[in-house]
């Protein structure tokens, strides 16, 4: 594994396999009586938070700890970056502590890529501005293969597989959501074949250049989607015209019981959270057997063992 | 030290890059030009290798002074002038306070005065504090000792299309122009980089070419119907280029001008979120490059400007979206001109003259510079080696006070040698005189 983990284009596809294989193997230890590995008892993680939220921290704090890390939570709030400490400052502080990896959630984008410039241990983006979230990306890869593949729950009989073939849509602010690009680059180098459906306003400038194709509309895909992917509207957005009502959006773009019913029998739907139920995803849906959302928290714990696991060098001792 | 400013006899440069000849300079003016001239009690410098060019004319550049002394001062930025080549700079007026009095231009080009390195011209601001409510007294500034000619809301746009057409029309009283740093509000709000891949694939809110070339064309025909004078700051697109021929096409009183760091650098230099690339309007694709290259040496866009721009280390050190918006580029301007324009063939020596010096001047009203390299004009030129061996750029060693250079690393042809003012030796052997 590099050191940073900043962007999903970090990953090759060996890499990528090795992860959720990883992932895989210690998904067992979420079974046993005792769910802690002694893998990194004396390493420090820090988790750097610059946002809110709870979800993405303590997935990555129950990871750290399951492999017997210390953990430091630093928050924007009631820490000296409330006072306007800079983001350098911050840095040299954290490395001075000794830190193994810092953990950065930012709202800027980029601020990973400043952060590694002056650290000397290893940076894994938490999401940084509307730029990546490759770990979300390497969650939901991860779940596509355990829920479409043919193996136990565990997933022991996908190691070494990809996620060739595999038909993904996702579907929203795909402008602004650094889970569309990180899932766009990982699931594409996995070999799966992503669509993107949002209103044109919601599209980036120049994705002809990504590795995937954009429609506008979503019933014309659903029919051709073993994967949806759901995400989030801000409500902010529709006051930035982006889209005349969230209304007139969730009747265009929202996935309720109709639509669903348009997918293949397999397929699956995802969503990173937090769900506004009742815009882009009904209850009905998000409740129903084909959503994996619960399943993709449960994974997100399992797939930053794994990633810490790789990065701060346990690989090479048994698990 | 040598006597700056007594006579000097310039051996054997180059005249604007043709016959090699003597120029000889008293009394702040070019006594003679002409082979093997006489020394007499003259200083000799010889300048074999060299190529003389009228002083450089820069129409924009942030000297940060009042108000920013941290980032650069009067003194700071006309010795880094100097260093350039320039013998007048045009000094914008987004300080603090804003330069939108009299009072505030005098005090500025009282501290160029000062300096002696450079004639400062202050640039006055077009609106009240850079507000874009109300004119700024346009008048008693052009009457104050600064004389100013150039009007500018800098760093911000004139949007509102009255207030714009007013101020055009007022400054045609004492023949003034209005440069419009020309940036479509509502399209660009917490822009970050260029509209295209690469903004969208590095998740940074992207500026759109068409947020600079609406507000051209309309300016552009707000000119055409007042018959007044506009100039375009820091032309970025490709689409600005070809409105701006359209507009000079029609015999409209539209000129422009382009930034080194255009001519040379593009958007996928902000891949690794350095903000040293972060600049207002941004870094392009290289088909902008392109177009703006050629549209500097057909004449399209008039003249180099620099917007020289410097902060102090903590402005940059920062996440992207955080931190400013701007690049030094006096000390290295000429360099990359020749790097991107006459090492290209796009540029003899005579089009680096007439768009880094008498454009310019021109333009901004400059008397006493921007004058033809002959017996009687003004002793203001610059001595360049285009043949000095390329050059990593070291911001540490810039006059400037602030570091933040994107070409830095960068190996850059050419050294300016000696700068003249009026016949004073500014920069000599590389080197500030004083």
């Amino acid at each position: 594994m590099k050191r940073h983990l900043i962007s999903a284009a970090d990953l090759s596809r060996e890499e990528a396999v090795l992860v959720l294989d990883t992932a895989a193997e210690l998904a067992s230890v979420a079974g046993r009586p005792i769910r802690k590995l002694p893998t990194l008892r004396g390493r420090t993680v820090v988790n750097l938070f610059y946002e809110d939220s709870t979800r993405t921290r303590t997935s990555f704090e129950a990871a750290a700890k399951r492999l017997s890390a210390d953990v430091i939570n630093f928050s924007a709030k009631g820490s000296s970056v409330a006072k306007g400490e800079s983001l350098k400052d911050t840095a040299l502080t954290l490395e001075a502590m000794g830190s193994d990896a810092i953990v950065i959630r930012h709202g800027a984008s980029g601020a990973p890529h400043r952060l590694a410039g002056w650290v000397t241990g290893s940076v894994i983006n938490a999401g940084d501005g509307t730029h990546e979230h490759p770990t979300q990306a390497l969650l939901d890869a991860f779940t596509i293969r355990q829920r479409l593949g043919s193996g136990d729950q565990h997933g022991a009989d996908q190691r070494g597989t990809a996620l060739d073939g595999v038909r993904v849509t996702i579907v929203g602010d795909i402008l602004h959501s650094r889970v569309a690009r990180s899932n766009v680059l990982l699931l594409s180098t996995l070999g799966a074949e992503v669509a993107l459906v949002a209103p044109p306003t919601l599209i980036p400038h120049a994705v002809s250049s990504w590795p995937c194709k954009v429609s506008y509309d979503l019933d014309a895909e659903l029919g051709k989607s073993d994967v949806v992917m759901m995400l989030r509207v801000q409500h902010e957005r529709m006051t930035a015209a982006y889209f005349p009502s969230i209304r007139e959006y969730s009747r265009r773009y929202g996935l309720d019981a109709g639509r669903m019913a348009l997918l293949p029998e397999h397929a699956i739907v995802m969503h990173p959270g937090p769900m506004n139920r009742g815009v882009e995803i009904a209850a009905e849906v998000a409740d129903s057997p084909r959503s994996t959302i619960v399943a993709q928290v449960a994974n997100g714990v399992t797939v930053r063992m794994a990633v810490l696991y790789l990065m701060l060098g346990g690989a090479g001792e048994s698990l | 030290m040598s006597d700056v400013t007594g006579e000097w006899l310039i051996k054997g440069a180059s005249i604007v890059g043709g016959e090699v000849a003597d120029i000889r300079l008293a009394g702040g003016m070019i006594a003679a030009v002409g082979p093997d001239l006489p020394a007499g009690a003259a200083q000799v410098l010889g300048a074999a290798g060299l190529v003389a060019l009228p002083g450089l004319v820069d129409l924009h550049a942030h000297l940060r002074e009042p108000g920013r002394e941290d980032a650069e001062t009067v003194e700071t930025g006309t010795r880094a002038a100097a260093l350039g080549g320039y013998t007048a700079v045009h000094a914008m007026a987004n300080t603090e306070p804003v330069a939108d009095t009299a009072g505030v231009v005098e005090q500025v080009w009282r501290l160029g005065q000062q300096a002696g390195h450079v004639d400062v011209r202050p640039v006055g601001a077009v609106t009240v504090g850079l507000g874009g409510k109300q004119l700024a007294e346009l008048g008693a500034m052009a009457d104050s000792a600064a004389r100013v000619r150039v009007f500018s809301d800098d760093g911000h746009c004139v949007a509102d299309p009255l207030l714009m057409r007013r101020a055009l029309e007022y400054v045609k009283a004492f023949d003034g122009v209005i440069a419009q740093h020309a940036q479509e509000p509502r399209l660009t709000e917490g822009a970050q980089l260029n509209e295209g891949e690469v903004a969208s694939r590095l998740g940074l809110a992207g500026w759109p070419a068409a947020a600079e070339e609406a507000i051209i064309a309309r300016d552009c025909l707000l000119a055409a119907h007042t018959g007044s004078a506009l100039h375009v700051c820091h032309v970025s697109t490709a689409g600005s280029v070809e409105i701006i021929r359209w507009a000079k096409s029609k015999g409209w009183r539209v000129t422009a001008e382009v930034t080194p760091h255009h001519l040379l650098l593009t958007d996928d230099l902000a891949e690794g979120y350095d903000p040293v690339f972060k600049v207002n309007p941004p870094l392009r694709a290289q088909a902008d490059v392109d177009a703006l290259r050629a549209a500097l040496a057909d004449g399209t866009i008039d003249c180099v400007a620099t917007d020289h721009a410097p902060h102090p280390v903590e402005a940059k050190e920062a996440e992207w979206a955080a931190a400013a918006m701007g690049m030094t580029g006096l000390e290295t301007a000429l360099r990359v001109v020749q790097l991107a324009m006459v090492e290209t063939g796009l540029l003899d020596w005579p089009g680096v003259a007439d768009r880094m010096s008498v454009r310019p001047a021109r333009i901004g009203r400059a008397a006493g510079h921007g004058q033809r390299i002959a017996e009687g004009g003004p002793a203001s030129l610059v001595l360049y080696d285009p043949a000095a061996p390329p050059e990593a750029v070291d911001p540490a060693t810039h006059a400037s006070k602030s570091r933040n250079s994107p070409f830095a690393g960068m190996a850059l042809p050419g050294r300016v040698v000696a700068t003249f003012l009026r016949g004073t030796a500014t920069v000599l052997d590389g080197k500030v005189t004083r």
